[in-house]
């Protein structure tokens, strides 16, 4: 361990700003990538199958005699 | 043709690459949190400080890995690129597409966390050096990907044309990896290359190998989620996305 205590952790030897402003965004780039695609993913198939029930509804609609 | 031949092509059709990359997702997960945790708890708790640069060098950590990813999947997506072009294979053209933002992504984070170690050790965020004026380069060939893509209504146009801006552009991966040979550049040199041995710490080194391995691990989870979101995008009208969305919904 390198460390005496958590605020000469959080010091970073006086570099504090530079080495936390650069693991500060690559850890929001690299949780807010994943969290997007996710999120993209679901909505995409949530809207596919709300459209192959409509087509499905539709098909069976004609089908049956007016 | 053999047995092992059309193995291999059977996954190169997207209908079997979107339950196979579903499989892959959960482990790369694992692969790249194990190798992060490791990585970040070495590099930031176990390396000792450094003589010249003090504690600011642990940025090194993220931006070497960073920076490596960059230019890596860069060749990747010009490689799926190619391949798209000259057997006109659907899932490649999905892989670049796929690829592209994460890419963008490390370049940017490369970029960024460069200027955060630049501003104490050079005294200035930014310099015109060539290294960090052929990244940026890089950054542009991405977002330029991404946009001419994203302008071509037809997908097959869209991947064709992508595909020449891709392989034309590798030219500059070169550039970038040799730059700080080549020119009189304010960047240092590399800390670790495949013909000498490195010049830090065994700590160090070791450190920063598990962090892009992370990296690497990550950007084959995210590429895979993203290229199963593009697959069923593009597949929306044959029967077989049908069959997998309306499963995925009963079986909520």
């Amino acid at each position: 361990m390198v460390w005496n205590s958590f605020s000469d952790f959080l010091a970073m030897g006086g570099y504090g700003l530079y080495v936390w402003g650069s693991v500060g965004a690559t850890a929001l780039l690299m949780m807010l990538e994943p969290i997007i695609i996710a999120r993209r993913n679901s909505a995409l198939t949530t809207q596919l199958q709300r459209q192959f029930r409509a087509e499905r509804n539709q098909h069976t609609q004609r089908r049956s005699p007016a | 043709m053999n047995n092992r031949l059309l193995n291999w092509f059977k996954f190169a059709s997207p209908q079997s690459f979107f339950p196979l990359a579903g499989k892959m997702i959960p482990g790369f997960w694992a692969l790249a949190v194990i190798f992060g945790v490791a990585g970040l708890y070495l590099g930031f708790f176990v390396a000792p400080t450094d003589a010249q640069q003090g504690e600011g060098y642990r940025i090194i950590f993220l931006h070497v890995p960073a920076a490596w990813m960059s230019m890596f999947i860069y060749l990747v997506m010009a490689f799926w690129a190619a391949i798209g072009l000259i057997y006109k294979t659907r899932l490649s053209g999905m892989m670049a597409s796929a690829l592209a933002p994460t890419g963008a992504m490390f370049t940017f984070l490369a970029l960024w966390t460069g200027a955060f170690w630049g501003k104490p050790m050079w005294g200035a965020w930014w310099v015109w050096d060539a290294r960090l004026t052929s990244e940026l380069i890089l950054f542009f060939l991405y977002i330029g990907f991404i946009a001419l893509q994203a302008a071509i209504d037809d997908p097959r146009r869209a991947d064709k044309a992508g595909a020449i801006l891709a392989l034309v552009g590798v030219v500059n991966i070169p550039i970038i990896y040799f730059s700080v040979k080549w020119w009189n550049t304010l960047h240092q040199g590399a800390s670790v290359s495949l013909t000498k041995a490195p010049s830090m710490a065994q700590t160090m080194l070791l450190a920063m190998l598990l962090c892009a391995l992370a990296f690497w691990m990550y950007s084959v989870a995210v590429a895979l989620m993203r290229v199963r979101g593009i697959i069923l995008e593009r597949e929306r009208n044959s029967e077989w996305v049908k069959q997998q969305v309306t499963m995925a919904a009963a079986g909520r």
